[in-house]
């Protein structure tokens, strides 16, 4: 089924701003509990050529937020609010025959299970060319050509073989590559990977990062790796935001948040990664409690109540995502750790026997 | 780990005003089955002259009308749903017990148990099930030679036993399959896996582990079972193997009244039918609610 | 790393657990051919240690856990617990064993029955086992949710699926605490939780560990988690054993050349560590239907030589306590070359 590309254009290079800005972007579900704020005021630009990783728990709303910025969820339930700018032009209300001129050209999906991703009874040759031959108006010998050149690229072996094969004769760590090269065909300017590697070995993940890495820098093209483990942004993304029930609470560029880490929450969840340079036995630091729901979220600070260094305000008044020490690192937090405020925060904490840190109870 | 937006299933749903009717009708109906002999009801054999051939709403005293030979509907009716339920209930139960038995066996053991079950039950669905059903009457309740070398004909009671067995036999397979899926299914759960590593037995895991999970789904599948079996009982009238036509069931009434469907009593025959519509269609509906209501929610993690 | 060999093993009389030559296959469909899942490894367990055990998908560690276990029972090799030959044990005696070795799964939600009560689930092991009155199994359930960081009063009669999955693991820590048992089988317990909570639950094991004297085999992927919790750790790949050591030494001087890549495949939290730098393992894991001749890991190594297909290297000290079976072992400071493409290898 051949159609010509009908929307607009949105490869105008002369934009000079940053690729993508959103701006303020909501999602809500709506259930028969009530309005589930799955993501709640999220704002970020991402660079031309740039990788932002999004790092956050079940449910804090990573997947959530990459899937609307994509216009990917279904209209039905779903309520979207904010601005998502795409080199300048405005997407965030767009329809979905609008943002097929966006997908896979502009913008482009890995996902976490490569398996329900592709279709199990299509060629791989074939879901790679689709995209080419919808967007692109190409021969079919010329995409055939480019699918066996993608294949070649992330890295299968005998990609003229292979084109012709379908997803259950590829490895989980293959599938991954294949899904990489259906996602990279038209050559989009921003790579959404969400938790690419979750699903895969370790010594398969660390291939597929150095692929998508590698890939990355050969087209200059953007990415927001979406992940729940610190471990894998920390040597591969520019700037980090970490999430926390449906909100950014801290931000910076990576060497910067690991040296010095503003919001609690951060601190928490750093903490409580064993660590190969620990040695063994050593305890780990939990953070209590459980995050909270998201139909009902407390006043305040969401994560007040599992926070050592919650004061009352924290219950009241939601801090703002504002500056810390660098200009780029912002965090929201009334106490941010290692400042006076914080630390005299945790004393007062301590020395009232408030330890929220490894309470039993909850998880 | 994805972010999942966990919905609240049907367990908080209402009822619905298709559900509210549907309940009203099947109570009003089990009631009515069940307490026909103590309620203030003729007996189905007595004829009433002012009701012959009287259609609905006409004679005073007579609201659905009377039959070919004068019996008040209203009585046939409460007595046709009362033996109509009867059939139904004890065949549903017997296939339950056979088949819910068989498949729950066949599912947990799997291996050979599982191919020999299995098998015995695809032998049985591959017969189309009136014609079984039908057989089975025919051979177990027709009339025979008793001792005295005389034609002996099996009493009612033996007819309607037999039609229940043959019925029971007929859905046994069909509630086997489902059953053995959804054991298969709940089988492979690490809780089942768990009992086995504390040391529980074979059929303990069976009764506390598997069949509370598989219950509820058989519970839905029951009462859409009996909808099924009501239609089939009424299909084995038509073919002459049903209950005798002095004990009436929805299914011979309608049978008893075709013959007069153009002659200018149709209510005869429709009158029946609407009660099996209303009914199987309440059931159904029910049967929907349940599985819905039963469907246990389960966090994400 | 086909590993075999037995250099490893301590004293018979001293192991709560050993396990030799342990052997589990699957036949595949009805093709004859099979899944050589574990292929004769050996190790044993000291009482109040924790023995990880740790690799990639495929390498057995499950498998082996639920040979222990007899789910089922392995195709050959010895269990022997508490001084009794498991494998052959039938019936009765085999369920009676199950009180003293527990087994604790990976999948918080599909390893509670979601039918029953909390205090049901947990108290199943002394119902099956009918050990003590209806009072006597109340109070140490509720002492055991306290334990585990329960409420028992609020929480007792709740269903599993109102609680979060550390909350889960809880439960199921609960429910393997139940009997008393000597031995408990972590099977992942933490790989499906988020971390701050995996680490929550890791905790609240060593907590249980030394306070009722336990001895665990602890099932993981993860690196990380299985050096926090262990006294040894055995490295699989494809059903055979590669490396065995304590954590400290295993994990600062990695012998075997698998050991070493996948040390260096995990993720550092910390960006001064760039993942490209380091060397990553071409191709991917074998199939265990047909695995590659003598040593399994081969086909990856980089250090791989003839030898290495011919002969099956056997397990032998390469320090005090450590162990491997590798015809080229790495000593302290090698490390592994740097792959020559970033594309993964045809095998």
């Amino acid at each position: 089924m051949r159609s010509k590309k009908t929307t607009r254009d949105f490869g105008t290079d002369s934009y000079a701003g940053p690729l993508l800005e959103v701006n303020d972007v909501a999602t809500h579900f709506k259930t028969p509990r009530g309005l589930v704020r799955a993501v709640d005021g999220v704002s970020f630009t991402l660079e031309r050529g740039k990788t932002l990783g999004i790092v956050g728990e079940s449910g804090c709303g990573k997947s959530v937020l990459s899937k609307s910025i994509m216009g990917l969820l279904p209209p039905r339930n779903v309520v979207r609010s904010g601005s998502i700018r795409y080199n300048g032009e405005e997407i965030g209300s767009a329809k979905a025959s609008e943002m097929a001129g966006i997908w896979g050209t502009e913008m482009s999906m890995v996902f976490q299970d490569p398996m329900t991703a592709l279709n199990p009874v299509m060629k791989v040759g074939k879901q790679i060319t689709e995209s080419l031959r919808y967007h692109l108006d190409v021969s079919k010998s010329f995409a055939n050509e480019t699918a066996t050149e993608l294949l070649r690229s992330v890295g299968i072996p005998e990609p003229a073989r292979r084109v012709s094969q379908y997803p259950f004769e590829f490895s989980g760590g293959m599938r991954q590559r294949v899904m990489l090269a259906v996602a990279l065909a038209c050559g989009p300017k921003i790579l959404f990977a969400d938790e690419p590697t979750t699903a895969l070995d370790v010594t398969i993940q660390a291939q597929i990062l150095d692929l998508l890495d590698e890939q990355q820098r050969e087209r200059f093209m953007a990415m927001i790796l979406v992940t729940h483990d610190l471990g894998v942004v920390a040597g591969r993304a520019d700037e980090i935001a970490v999430m926390y029930a449906g909100k950014i609470v801290e931000k910076a560029p990576t060497r910067a948040l690991f040296s010095s880490m503003r919001h609690p929450y951060t601190e928490a969840l750093f903490k409580s990664i064993p660590k190969l340079a620990l040695p063994s036995h050593s305890h780990l630091e939990s953070i209590p409690g459980r995050p909270p729901d998201l139909v009902d979220p407390p006043a305040g600070c969401r994560f007040a109540a599992r926070c050592p260094y919650a004061q009352p305000i924290c219950t009241e008044v939601e801090p703002p995502l504002i500056q810390q020490d660098e200009l780029a690192h912002v965090a929201a937090c009334h106490f941010p750790v290692g400042t006076e405020a914080g630390n005299e925060a945790l004393a007062r904490n301590k020395a009232a026997g408030v330890v929220a840190a490894d309470s039993k109870v909850g998880g | 780990m994805a972010d999942k937006v966990k919905v609240e299933k049907a367990a908080t749903k209402k009822l619905g005003i298709a559900g509210v009717l549907s309940l009203a009708w099947m109570t009003f109906v089990s009631l009515v089955a069940f307490l026909a002999p103590w309620l203030p009801f003729d007996d189905y054999a007595t004829s009433h002259l002012e009701a012959l051939k009287v259609g609905p709403f006409i004679a005073p005293g007579f609201p659905l009308g009377g039959d070919q030979r004068g019996v008040d509907m209203v009585d046939k009716l409460v007595w046709g749903i009362r033996n109509s339920m009867m059939v139904a209930l004890g065949a549903i139960a017997l296939g339950f017990l056979l088949g819910g038995t068989a498949g729950l066996i066949a599912g947990y053991f799997k291996g050979k148990v599982d191919t020999v079950i299995t098998g015995a039950m695809s032998m049985l669905l591959a017969i189309p099930q009136l014609v079984l059903a039908i057989a089975l009457v025919a051979v177990l309740a027709s009339p025979y030679i008793g001792s005295d070398g005389m034609n002996q004909f099996p009493s009612n009671g033996r007819k309607m036993i037999v039609l229940i067995f043959a019925l029971g036999v007929v859905t046994a397979p069909v509630v086997g399959r489902i059953t053995r899926a959804n054991t298969l299914v709940w089988s492979q759960r690490d809780f089942v896996l768990a009992a086995k590593a504390q040391g529980a037995k074979n059929f303990r895991i069976i009764f506390r582990e598997v069949l509370p999970n598989v219950a509820p789904a058989m519970f839905s599948i029951a009462l859409l079972g009996i909808a099924v079996i009501m239609v089939a009982e009424a299909g084995i009238s038509f073919a002459g193997a049903g209950l005798p036509a002095d004990v009436p069931s929805l299914g011979n009434i309608i049978v008893g009244g075709q013959s007069l469907l153009l002659l200018g009593t149709p209510h005869i025959v429709f009158e029946p039918v609407i009660v099996i519509f209303l009914t199987v269609t309440s059931l159904n509906f029910l049967g929907d609610i349940v599985r819905a209501r039963f469907d246990v929610r389960e966090a994400a993690v | 790393m086909a590993g075999s060999g037995k250099a490893h093993l301590r004293d018979a009389h001293a192991a709560l657990l050993r396990v030799e030559d342990l052997l589990v296959e699957f036949p595949v469909g009805r093709s004859g051919l099979k899944v050589h899942a574990v292929t004769g490894i050996s190790f044993d367990v000291l009482p109040g240690e924790t023995l990880g055990l740790v690799g990639e998908s495929g390498c057995g560690k499950s498998t082996t856990g639920k040979a222990i276990m007899q789910l089922p029972a392995p195709t050959g090799g010895s269990v022997v617990f508490e001084g009794k030959e498991l494998t052959g044990t039938k019936g009765r005696a085999l369920r009676n064993i199950r009180t003293r070795m527990k087994m604790i799964f990976q999948d918080p939600i599909s390893s509670l029955n979601p039918r029953r009560k909390v205090e049901d689930i947990i108290a199943e092991g002394l119902s099956i086992w009918k050990l003590g009155t209806k009072a006597e199994q109340q109070a140490k359930v509720d002492e055991l949710m306290l334990d585990c960081g329960m409420d028992p009063a609020m929480q007792r009669g709740k269903r599993p699926h109102q609680f979060s999955g550390g909350q889960c693991q809880r439960i199921s820590i609960a429910r393997a605490l139940v009997t008393d048992p000597k031995i408990i089988i972590c099977d992942e317990p933490v790989s499906a939780l988020d971390v701050s909570v995996q680490a929550q639950v890791l905790n609240l094991l060593e907590e249980m560990k030394d306070r009722y004297g336990l001895t665990l085999i602890f099932i993981a992927h993860d690196l990380a988690v299985v050096k926090n919790v262990s006294d040894r750790v055995v490295v699989m790949y494809l059903g055979k054993i590669c490396e065995v050591g304590p954590p400290d030494i295993l994990y600062s001087r990695p012998a075997h050349p698998y050991t070493q890549a996948l040390l260096a495949a995990i993720p550092v939290p910390d960006p001064d560590v760039n993942p490209v730098d380091r060397p990553t393992l071409g191709g991917e894991i074998p199939s265990p239907v047909s695995p590659p001749s003598g040593c399994r890991f081969r086909t990856r190594c980089p250090l791989a030589q003839d030898i290495c297909a011919s002969e099956e290297p056997i397990i032998h000290e390469v320090s005090a306590g450590q162990y491997v079976a590798c015809h080229f072992p790495m000593g302290a400071g090698d490390k592994l070359p740097m792959p020559t493409a970033t594309g993964a290898k045809e095998l």
